[in-house]
């Protein structure tokens, strides 16, 4: 038994390793939806912290996303210097800060908004939550898109472009590297740099559900009051898990930022929160499995749709539009998995157990 | 003109239709505790019913009067809109009655998407004006001015709530309903056909939905396909307002919402000099909202909140 669970991930390991290869084959574009699949993986995985481990509905979550990567567009592209002459001044060759200063900055600067989200909704329980939150990610997008003036700040709905992009020890993301005769080109460089990421999440978070930490939130999701009888720090606890899931939020911001050069506001919309939330229930609520095959399966769907509604657009005689096709089969596929499968497409098998295998 | 007046009777117009909107949100998540995502699709599907209907009898017959077209389309797209909210209920939201609490609000996400790519299908996507059926005389009241179409708003919304209100105080139906929202267990013990009840709920949300989608199209004087997203988001920041579950609330949490925004977009840039604009008037809503619910955790009128977290 355990050695084939030790083949299955080997086997795993390897076909996530070559995947980006294979899909260069039929063009970048196919390896751009794995990245991005990716990073809905890690968006997922943070708002899973927050949904699935503290049971907190969150329908703003794309807001720390946003504040992520407006901080590492801040941080390490023109905007600042070019509208701002005492920073200008100070750095002369433009704000280029190396990415082990913007990717902290990120992460905490989107923790400490998530902390601050939290303090004041602490007594707020179940839905009062979800608008909160909900109302918190329009304020944010709605400052985003007005902070042109009276200060140049976001550049408005215009965006920031320009962004640099990450560089690692000297090697840049954004180029094709050349590895021993082999191309490698940016879009399967970030492939690697965000599975890594993913993988690293991964494991905080499994560390994280069988920790004392995750223990206790779990205890808060079932029942509050019983948890606060035990001796478990409500407050902060809630707090943590929404510090947490706000830097997962954060760290994947910075990464969406540096990967596409260019944000706006659009890109953080009401509807990116809706769909992240989507991802995780639709998956299965607080198992780490579920969770990523959801991000996967409502990430991807989409492109691989595309080729699914072509033909079925020619079949109507073009009256239908792919990408309406598309929005209508997400839907569909959407209310038909919780219909046929209520608890996810990968649920966690000990619900509302206490866990049996934990090797303390 | 009174610039003060003017926003309060604008404040009122606005949040007598996030009242009733809603009302239908509350509703239903009164008795089976779901946020029905889905609508404010409904209010769009309402409001462009209408919007063909109005078509037709204008080319049908051209001499009618102006409100005789305007309460026809109103009986037809209430009568699509509870058919349609009907259908949703049963098929997405029933099998799921026992699921995890989050299941349904997936599917309601899903219907939401799915209504609206099917209405900009049927409908097309662009925008489409939405006639103006009462005579725009505007009228004077202690120097602010009010339009008929807002006079008809506010008379509307006041019909419907004194409907509401006696059927949910002063008829079987009304007291199963409470009954099915106290304890839908004990309810079903009494005799109560909670499946009953929680489709009656549905068929009034969704007609109060389309009353306020008729008059949003008629105080905007355009119709789309996406129109039911901000009113659908207001409305259930207003039942939150005013205390999620309980009628009144919504009632008080809708007219208060629309006044604090229309006062908010009226005065935010004067008093700040013009630094902030009137673009800020749609967190206005939800920065009011937070202060209050960190006052008073279950909303303005919100008694005690269910244990569900």
């Amino acid at each position: 038994m355990k050695q084939k669970q030790i083949i299955v991930f080997l086997l795993a390991a390897a076909g996530l390793l070559i995947l980006p290869i294979i899909l260069q084959g039929f063009g970048n574009a196919w390896v751009r939806i794995a990245d991005f699949a990716l990073l809905y993986v890690l968006l997922a995985l943070g708002l899973n912290i927050v949904v699935g481990y503290a049971g907190l509905l969150d329908l703003g979550y794309v807001a720390f996303f946003a504040i992520g990567a407006y901080m590492y567009g801040l941080l390490a592209s023109p905007h600042l210097t070019e509208n701002f002459a005492a920073i200008a001044a100070m750095f002369p060759d433009g704000l280029h800060l190396p990415i082990w200063l913007v990717i902290p900055a990120s992460a905490g600067l989107a923790a400490f908004f998530g902390v601050l989200l939290g303090a004041p909704t602490l007594r707020l329980r179940g839905d009062y939550l979800a608008i909160v939150t909900l109302g918190f990610g329009e304020i944010i997008r709605v400052f985003m898109n007005n902070l042109d003036h009276p200060v140049n700040i976001t550049n408005g709905p215009k965006g920031m472009g320009e962004i640099d992009s990450l560089s690692f020890f000297g090697v840049s993301f954004g180029k094709t590297l050349d590895v021993g005769g082999f191309e490698l080109p940016s879009v399967t460089l970030y492939y690697y740099l965000f599975l890594v990421l993913v993988v690293f999440s991964v494991i905080i978070s499994h560390r994280l559900q069988y920790s004392r930490v995750g223990r206790a939130w779990m205890a808060i999701r079932e029942d509050e009051i019983a948890a606060k009888a035990m001796g478990i720090n409500t407050r902060n606890l809630k707090l943590l898990a929404f510090g947490m899931g706000a830097t997962f939020g954060g760290v994947a911001g910075a990464m969406f930022a540096s990967f596409q050069g260019f944000i706006s506001p659009e890109s953080f919309a009401l509807m990116e929160s809706i769909m992240i939330v989507s991802m995780v229930v639709l998956g299965g609520i607080g198992h780490l499995p579920g969770v990523i095959l959801g991000a996967v399966v409502l990430s991807a769907l989409p492109e691989v749709l595309r080729y699914v509604a072509a033909p079925l657009q020619s079949m109507t005689g073009g009256r239908l539009d792919a990408s309406i096709l598309r929005q209508l089969l997400i839907a569909l596929a959407m209310i038909a998995v919780m219909l046929l499968r209520p608890r996810g497409l990968w649920p966690s098998p000990e619900h509302g157990k206490s866990l049996p295998n934990v090797k303390a | 003109m009174d610039i003060f007046l003017q926003q309060i009777i604008n404040g009122l117009v606005l949040g007598s239709m996030y009242a009733l909107v809603a009302l239908g949100y509350t509703m239903v998540y009164g008795i089976i505790g779901l946020i029905n995502f889905a609508h404010g699709e409904v209010l769009m599907v309402g409001a462009l019913t209408s919007w063909t209907i109005i078509g037709w009898m204008q080319e049908a017959m051209p001499g009618a009067p102006g409100w005789l077209i305007l309460l026809v389309s109103l009986v037809i797209a209430c009568v699509v809109a509870a058919a349609l909210n009907f259908t949703i209920e049963k098929l997405a939201y029933r099998p799921l009655r026992n699921s995890p609490r989050l299941a349904p609000l997936i599917t309601a996400i899903g219907m939401s998407i799915l209504l609206q790519t099917l209405a900009m299908i049927i409908w097309k996507p662009n925008y489409k004006p939405f006639p103006n059926l009462l005579p725009s005389v505007p009228y004077e009241v202690a120097g602010a001015v009010i339009t008929l179409t807002q006079i008809m708003i506010l008379g509307m919304t006041a019909m419907s709530l004194a409907i509401l209100m006696w059927l949910v105080n002063y008829t079987r139906l009304g007291r199963a309903m409470r009954a099915t929202a106290e304890n839908p267990r004990v309810a079903a013990l009494m005799g109560v056909k909670p499946d009953l009840v929680i489709s009656a709920t549905f068929i009034i949300g969704a007609m109060l939905a389309a009353i306020a989608g008729i008059m949003w199209a008629a105080n905007y004087g355009t119709v789309q396909h996406t129109m039911g997203f901000l009113p659908g988001l207001k409305a259930f920041t207003a039942a939150v307002f005013g205390g999620i579950g309980n009628l009144a609330g919504a009632v008080v949490g809708g007219i208060a919402l629309g006044i604090i925004e229309s006062l908010g977009a009226g005065y935010i840039g004067p008093l700040t000099g013009g630094v902030l604009g009137s673009h800020y008037s749609d967190i206005f809503a939800f920065i009011v909202l937070i202060i209050v619910l960190t006052l008073r955790p279950s909303g303005l009128l919100g008694e005690r909140v269910a244990d569900r977290a």
